[in-house]
């Protein structure tokens, strides 16, 4: 398995080649989830609660069914009461009851946005009256909004059901508080009690939205013998097809789903909204369905990740060794149980070695939208936390920043609190990267101020399948399952060259729909480059070793003395004087050896090796305007190896752009009523264009991972944790004093300029 | 509700097409000419996935009513290309690998182009504001903007040669 990574000289991993799908991508022909038109194809649309929290007395559809043009109404009494299984859902768990209820709301609604009835129409006008022609009667219910608000003991409950998990005893009384997590090592309490310095805070975080540019799409057509047809932007398919059969009932073999082109995903689209009730109105009616969601709609009702409330404590020595380090973690999860605030306990300290920690965290549901994954799921409010009093402790002790994290840094061999032992890691090479570099050492203008903050995130690898098709002249198709959000069929095509020995030209790279191509688990923990293309190179390794079988029976020669080298068969019989054959001339003779060329893989990826991140964030601020604006940013990365540089470095440059707008300006405001007040982008601000300067990168390869062929890593969700604390405590300096509650925005800065102790 | 005949020109093409009166341009070119190269991001006007050109100038399609298309002169992603040839600025949105999901990418590369059109040597801030209008959630602009002043100078080495 390791061959690869210590061969002196790769031909295509590492190059820059155009991705398979690029002309497509300029032109306008890639087909996004919203794009395909079918015959007879009829316009869904939902009927959202207006109400955060209400009992559902009655729903009358009797006037919309009435509506010419009108073709199919649904509410949850059309789908199936399902049980309490849980299903995988993207980055975290769901019961399968839970995700049915959020796809449409049965007895009560939970937040304003929760689906209540669908209607299909033949156009989207007529299908848009038909939802003011739904009755629902409501009971109006108290709501609560606030992660600390749900907590309390008089909060008004969700769920009569809901009793917190990870107590002993059993809580005798529901509560919205669905989890309690414990996670820890040593005496934290006593190791406190004997540092020397002790920094401690609240940190508040608020939700935001993953903000693909796409709305959630997707076509659904239920064929007369029960086979349906389902098309949709998605970060998995075959996670689609199986929550749309548990939810429907259906058998996964009736089931095909087809990935469209997904218009950006962060985590959001990994699980389903629109399609189950797609669906559900195309079996009722026979036509096909297509349900496109608006800005509004997809503020409201998908995503976002969790606002959260942290309090952390930490304790170092005179040295700044840190001896102890306490937390407390409490994460919205929205309507449903599921916040990512377990993985955000597990990556917290994650960055160092530190043997006395205590964490605690809590995953809490209010009348919000059910969140959704987003990049680093629950790691980068954490590290807002922990970097910011990593931060305060270098400053109180004098001690340079990045210095001060050399001397806490985890290295090979240390075992994270969450459990893991980690192997091939560069995280001070890492630091060292941004201590040697010529941005740590500039001068800044005159109020500008820098941040340095560190991230770190999992990486998974999971199920995967390819497949490398050769055709009679020579010609290679890869085939995957997983979507392309960001150009993986590149590196999938890359690799698949690289074991081949052919160039990048030669290969075309495909997503196959669920029923061309076996299982692979959704496009997400910065999987795929790592996991699907294990798969990719173990096909194409299986192909490698036909070719040579057949060159063997060709020249009539034994396997062991046919080498493939530089894209062709080489014969090392001395006693033959054979001229090496290519891949294409094998190909054009592949029916009298043995038939068709071609080869699948299916596997489970293990060892994905975790992505380090160090950022530096220099900010100037208007002192009358309170308007921040980031001057310079350089972002270093333990990337193992970078199969594709180019769209490393992409992964990085928009993961600190993320972050820098959930740090600066991006977040989900209400009124008293539970009423989400800004669900567009003029009132919901991400970044422009005008609002970032370049980013650059600094690629870490020197610990390339040894459980993948060519050495990558997940690269994708590293760079979205650093960015908070960066940007929070470069403008901490700036202002004076300590800030510890996002956004930034301006009116909070000009606030915390007046503040006293602000810095004049 | 009544439909209007609409006769206008889109990518030097003359088309003819049946609006409704409160429908928009954007959802026509998308429905009614099976153009889905311009996307729907918002409907409100401010991510600029649906970027095109009226009579040459840069507009939202999603704000623009489609009766209003009446006579007029539409750009869309889709007449960027010349003759199967990729436009210098999609050429080096290829080239910067400056698209991750290439939704907002019709939009931004129509918006670039109209740039470039009027100001063949813009600088790195005039680029990042003419761009400001459109959204894009994967990139961080770095590529983008390296990728329009990198077709900037292609245009202008163009121009130059005899």
């Amino acid at each position: 398995m390791n061959d690869a990574v210590s061969a002196p000289a790769l031909q295509v991993v590492g190059q820059r080649p155009i991705r398979p799908d690029g002309a497509d991508k300029v032109t306008g022909r890639a087909n996004f989830g919203a794009d395909l038109r079918l015959p007879g194809m009829l316009t869904g649309r939902v009927l959202r609660s207006p109400h955060a929290h209400a009992r559902i007395l009655s729903i009358d559809t009797a006037a919309a069914r009435a509506l010419p043009g009108v073709k199919a109404v649904v509410t949850a009494a059309d789908f199936p009461e399902p049980g309490n299984q849980a299903v995988e859902a993207g980055e975290g768990a769901a019961t399968l009851r839970a995700l049915s209820e959020n796809c449409m709301a049965r007895g009560k609604v939970l937040y304003v946005g929760h689906a209540v009835a669908a209607v299909a129409a033949t156009s989207a006008d007529i299908a848009e009256a038909a939802l003011g022609l739904i009755t629902v009667r409501y009971e109006v219910l108290p709501h609560v909004i606030e992660v600390e608000a749900a907590m309390a003991p008089d909060a008004p409950l969700l769920h009569d059901d809901l009793f917190t998990k990870g107590v002993t005893p059993r809580p005798s009384a529901p509560s919205n508080i669905a989890e309690k997590i414990s996670l820890g090592r040593g005496d934290a309490a006593a190791a406190m009690a004997s540092a020397e310095v002790v920094v401690s805070g609240r940190y508040v975080t608020a939700p935001v939205h993953q903000g693909y540019l796409e709305p959630h799409a997707c076509v659904a057509s239920a064929g007369a013998d029960g086979q349906c047809q389902v098309w949709v932007s998605t970060q998995g398919h075959f996670a689609v097809r199986a929550m749309c059969a548990g939810l429907l009932g259906i058998e996964l073999r009736d089931i095909r789903v087809t990935p469209a082109e997904i218009g950006g995903g962060f985590g959001g689209k990994t699980t389903v909204y629109l399609e189950p009730v797609a669906l559900a109105l195309s079996r009722q009616c026979g036509r096909p369905v297509r349900m496109v969601m608006t800005r509004a709609e997809v503020f409201e009702a998908s995503g976002p990740t969790s606002g959260c409330v942290i309090e952390a404590r930490i304790g170092a020595n005179a040295e700044g060794r840190v001896l102890a380090a306490e937390l407390v973690l409490k994460y919205q999860a929205g309507a449903f149980p599921g916040s990512p605030v377990g993985a955000g306990c597990m990556a917290a300290l994650a960055c160092y070695d530190i043997e006395h920690v205590a964490i605690t965290g809590y995953d809490v549901v209010s009348n919000r939208a059910k969140v959704a994954a987003y990049r680093a799921p629950g790691a980068p409010m954490a590290a807002l936390a922990v970097e910011s009093c990593l931060d305060e402790l270098s400053l109180r002790l004098g001690i340079d920043p990045i210095e001060l994290r050399i001397r806490n840094a985890v290295r090979p061999g240390a075992k994270a609190v969450y459990g893991a032992t980690f192997r091939e890691i560069a995280f001070i090479e890492t630091l060292e990267a941004i201590r040697n570099h010529p941005h740590y050492r500039a001068p800044l203008g005159p109020d500008q101020a820098r941040g340095v903050a560190c991230g770190f995130w999992f990486n998974i690898g999971g199920e995967s399948s390819a497949a490398v098709h050769v055709d009679e002249a020579g010609g290679v198709t890869v085939v995957s399952g997983n979507p392309d959000i960001g150009g993986s069929r590149a590196s999938m095509a890359m690799m698949a060259a690289e074991t081949l020995g052919v160039p990048i030209a030669r290969v075309r790279a495909i997503v196959a729909d669920t029923s061309a191509i076996g299982f692979s688990a959704t496009t997400g923990g910065s999987r795929v480059t790592f996991a699907t293309g294990m798969a990719v190179v173990q096909a194409a390794g299986k192909v490698v070793d036909d070719l040579r079988r057949r060159a063997g029976l060709i020249w009539e020669c034994p396997l062991d003395q046919v080498q493939w080298q530089g894209g062709q068969a080489v014969c090392t019989d001395p006693s033959k004087t054979v001229k090496p054959l290519s891949l294409a001339e094998i190909a054009g003779r592949s029916a009298r050896t043995g038939g068709p060329i071609a080869a699948h893989a299916s596997l489970t990826a293990q060892g994905a090796g975790p992505g380090f991140a160090v950022h530096l964030c220099d900010i100037a601020l208007d002192r009358e305007t309170g308007r921040p604006t980031v001057v310079r940013y350089t972002a270093a990365q333990d990337v193992g190896r970078a199969i594709h540089p180019s769209y490393v470095e992409g992964q990085i440059q928009g993961g600190v752009a993320q972050g820098v707008g959930w740090a600066l300006n991006e977040a989900y405001l209400y009124d008293a009523d539970g009423r989400l007040l800004n669900p567009g982008f003029l009132d919901y601000r991400m970044p422009v264009a005008s609002d970032l300067p370049m980013i650059d990168t600094v690629l870490v390869e020197s610990a390339p991972n040894k459980r993948h062929p060519y050495g990558a890593k997940g690269v994708g969700e590293a760079p979205i944790v650093p960015p908070l604390p960066a940007v929070a405590c470069a403008l901490s300096r700036l202002v004076g004093h300590r800030l510890r509650e996002l956004p930034l925005s301006p009116p909070v800065l000009l606030q915390a300029l007046d503040q006293p102790g602000a810095a004049g | 509700m009544s439909k209007q005949r609409i006769s206008c020109t889109v990518n030097g093409e003359p088309v003819e097409f049946l609006a409704g009166a409160s429908q928009s341009l954007l959802d026509a070119l998308r429905d009614e000419l099976g153009l889905t190269g311009s996307k729907e991001g918002c409907g409100s006007g401010d991510c600029g996935a649906c970027s095109v050109t009226l009579d040459g100038r840069l507009a939202c399609a999603c704000l623009v009513f489609a009766p209003e298309a009446q006579g007029r002169q539409i750009g869309t992603i889709e007449g960027l290309a010349q003759g199967g040839r990729l436009h210098p600025v999609q050429q080096q949105f290829l080239e910067h690998a400056a698209l991750q999901c290439g939704f907002c990418t019709p939009g931004l590369l129509v918006a670039a182009k109209a740039l470039l059109d009027r100001n063949p040597d813009p600088t790195e801030t005039e680029v990042r504001y003419w761009l400001a209008g459109n959204l894009c959630r994967c990139t961080g602009y770095d590529k983008i903007v390296r990728a329009v002043l990198d077709a900037a100078a292609q245009l202008r080495a163009q121009e130059a040669r005899p």
